[in-house]
């Protein structure tokens, strides 16, 4: 803590980001019965990121969330959504026949809730992890030319 | 014969899920290549997935000429049709998916020595992350039955593809300016596109192409429909590089890494080209009054203009990738000129130029690319000489030259014939002299890079002599034998082409 003229602002962003978190899990969860999903709660988790990277510099933020971590975490949410796909067809059904997923019979609904759970669970990974890697790109960027130099 | 033996030696699994494999398997595959810690395991399994996407599709293509006229109808998640999203494969798109998959594959297994050596091993694995979503986006173009998901596949790869463009800043900074302008533009065409969709979803409520195309008719007379078709034909226009919207294309190709200008100008415009076909005579019918009247007073002299512009200014530039760049735009004429005849016979001439058009222009930026690699050339005085110092790979780039002009015994003559003939059927006598014209226009450029390769001096004497790399050295060959394999006996190419253009006037076909 080099400065503490920010005091405030630590203050209360440490306050915000468990409640934005909570936030946005909660946008994930209730995703399939009201409004909102998990594109929303992807860019609600991300902001969390950015927030702290915005109160306490760049460098402590890619400390916390390492940028190979984020690209991984993006990377890593396109193969869930897939393999849910991959996974109805390997179990009989067409791609992404979420009905297939535990070979029910027609009444059963278990595969339906797992199927949209996990899906939005990729979409959730996906869009966070290509938020913050967005963010990392743009504000570790170096200037190629020093602002004197001009 | 062949496809025979791949149906029956393709496992059950294989063949039912065929259409959506095509674009799954490179699409996942590419966060994976995300993940990969080795450059070389990255390259290897970029072959893996754009081998077993071209293993899919000729699956596709042997399913579909077991059958003549028949279709293959993939149902996403089990939703059926109107309602959920369809992978639809006829003739049509099935020759085109062979055409990317194909291309797709030649082009990876040359990508090694190339990205090796322009990038200094960082981050390849990125970079071919980047060209399977890319690949992957191009296929489910041209798989889905489905307007809407068209556009977004149409998005994924070009979101892709700005990124490969950029790459080429590594070597040249002009790539960066490229990447964005092709950006704006192809942004500007993806969101006419969409606007279009948009309109006719409002005047048939549907985005299935084959539910479109049932409400249609009743729908003649209505300004929201023609409206929408306006839009499509500009978007998708933008993206096909139809001329005079082709403005982002020549840079785009000339600084972008050698691998990703061959794949592009070998794919990227022919899948927009495809998409305008499926829009033009699949989902709206050219009898409709005011579709004659486009294809007559807009596309053709469009086409023409292409053709004869972008020659005369391909004979003027002084860099080689610029100048089949501009050739490029012009072939893009050639094709279109034969999608506007509106007949059988004109649309598989246009597909027929399309696939050998693919093939000779690969051939072309392939040979380029391994001389930027061993010599730096990029201006046609830098490849003076080179016929002497790397007879092969030059002799590969004047085989594919001589194809683009329409040489007898190459694959551009066939299909420069058939065009001919499809426009003298219909009495445009004036557009087969625009063609003859446009041709011999291109003897004046290709002429002048082959007499600077064969028979001027090199440049430098003491220039050792030098090969391009031998993992380019084979697909160049395979390309350059493909162009006169096909305009020796032309049966393959010109059946797809047929059986394509049957598919999308709906010819026979169970509806």
């Amino acid at each position: 803590m080099k400065s503490d003229h920010h005091l405030i602002l630590r203050v209360i962003a440490k306050c915000l980001l468990p409640l934005i978190t909570i936030y946005a899990f909660y946008v994930q969860f209730h995703g399939e019965v009201s409004a909102g999903g998990a594109f929303q709660a992807g860019i609600v988790l991300a902001v969390t990121v950015i927030l702290y990277a915005l109160i306490f510099g760049l460098a402590e933020a890619m400390r916390a969330v390492p940028p190979w971590f984020a690209r991984g975490l993006a990377a890593l949410g396109v193969l869930v959504y897939g393999g849910v796909g991959v996974w109805a067809m390997v179990q009989g059904g067409q791609y992404l026949e979420y009905q297939a997923l535990f070979n029910e019979p027609p009444g059963g609904h278990d595969g339906q809730h797992a199927g949209i759970i996990l899906v939005e669970l990729g979409v959730l990974f996906a869009v966070a992890g290509a938020m913050v890697s967005i963010f990392y790109a743009l504000a570790g960027r170096v200037a190629e030319i020093r602002d004197e130099d001009w | 014969m062949i496809l025979e033996t791949v149906l029956v030696s393709a496992p059950d699994w294989a063949v039912r899920h065929a259409a959506v494999l095509i674009v799954v398997v490179p699409m996942l595959l590419a966060p994976l290549l995300a993940l990969s810690p080795s450059n070389r395991l990255a390259w290897v399994l970029t072959i893996a997935g754009t081998a077993a996407a071209f293993w899919f599709s000729l699956i596709l293509l042997a399913i579909i000429q077991e059958v003549p006229g028949s279709a293959i109808s993939y149902a996403l998640g089990n939703w059926p049709p109107p309602i959920g999203i369809e992978f639809r494969i006829d003739a049509l798109n099935a020759m085109i998916l062979v055409l990317i998959t194909g291309m797709g594959m030649l082009a990876s297994i040359f990508a090694w020595p190339t990205l090796a050596a322009e990038f200094r091993g960082e981050r390849l694995n990125l970079f071919l992350c980047a060209f399977l979503l890319c690949f992957a986006g191009l296929a489910g173009v041209a798989a889905t039955g489905d307007a809407f998901n068209l556009f977004v596949f149409l998005e994924v790869s070009s979101l892709a593809t700005y990124v490969l463009v950029a790459m080429g800043a590594g070597k040249d900074r002009r790539a960066l300016p490229a990447a964005f302008d092709y950006l704006i533009m192809g942004t500007l065409g993806a969101s006419f596109y969409v606007i279009g969709v948009g309109l006719i979803y409002a005047a048939t409520g549907t985005l299935n192409m084959a539910d479109i195309a049932a409400q249609l008719p009743a729908l003649s007379g209505n300004r929201s429909v023609q409206a929408g078709l306006a839009f499509i034909i500009v978007g998708l226009g933008l993206k096909a590089a139809m001329w005079p919207l082709h403005q982002w294309l020549p840079n785009a190709y000339a600084f972008a890494p050698g691998f990703v200008a061959m794949f592009l100008s070998a794919t990227a415009t022919k899948v927009a080209l495809y998409a305008l076909i499926r829009w033009l005579f699949t989902i709206f019918q050219p009898e409709l009054a005011f579709e004659a009247a486009l294809l007559k007073w807009v596309l053709a002299p469009l086409a023409m203009a292409a053709m004869l512009i972008c020659s005369v200014q391909a004979i003027f530039q002084s860099d080689v990738r610029r100048m089949l760049a501009y050739s490029s735009v012009a072939q893009v004429g050639y094709i279109l000129l034969g999608i506007s005849v509106g007949t059988a016979a004109g649309v598989s001439a246009g597909l027929l130029h399309l696939f050998n058009h693919s093939l000779m222009k690969g051939a072309l930026f392939m040979a380029v690319a391994g001389i930027c690699l061993a010599y730096q050339a990029r201006t046609i005085r830098d490849f003076a000489g080179l016929g002497r110092s790397a007879p092969f790979t030059m002799a590969a780039f004047g085989i594919a030259g001589l194809s683009l002009i329409g040489v007898p015994l190459t694959a551009g003559f066939i299909s420069k014939m058939q065009l001919g003939y499809a426009l003298l059927d219909q009495g445009w006598w004036w557009a087969v002299a625009v063609l003859v014209f446009a041709s011999f226009l291109a003897v004046f450029y290709i002429g002048r890079i082959l007499q600077a390769v064969f028979f001027e001096p090199p440049l430098n004497p003491r220039k050792n002599n030098k090969e391009a790399p031998l993992l380019l050295l084979i697909p160049l060959w395979i390309l350059a034998l493909a162009n006169i394999f096909y305009g020796i006996d032309a049966s393959f190419p010109a059946g797809l082409a047929a059986d394509g253009a049957a598919a999308a006037l709906a010819l026979g076909a169970p509806q």
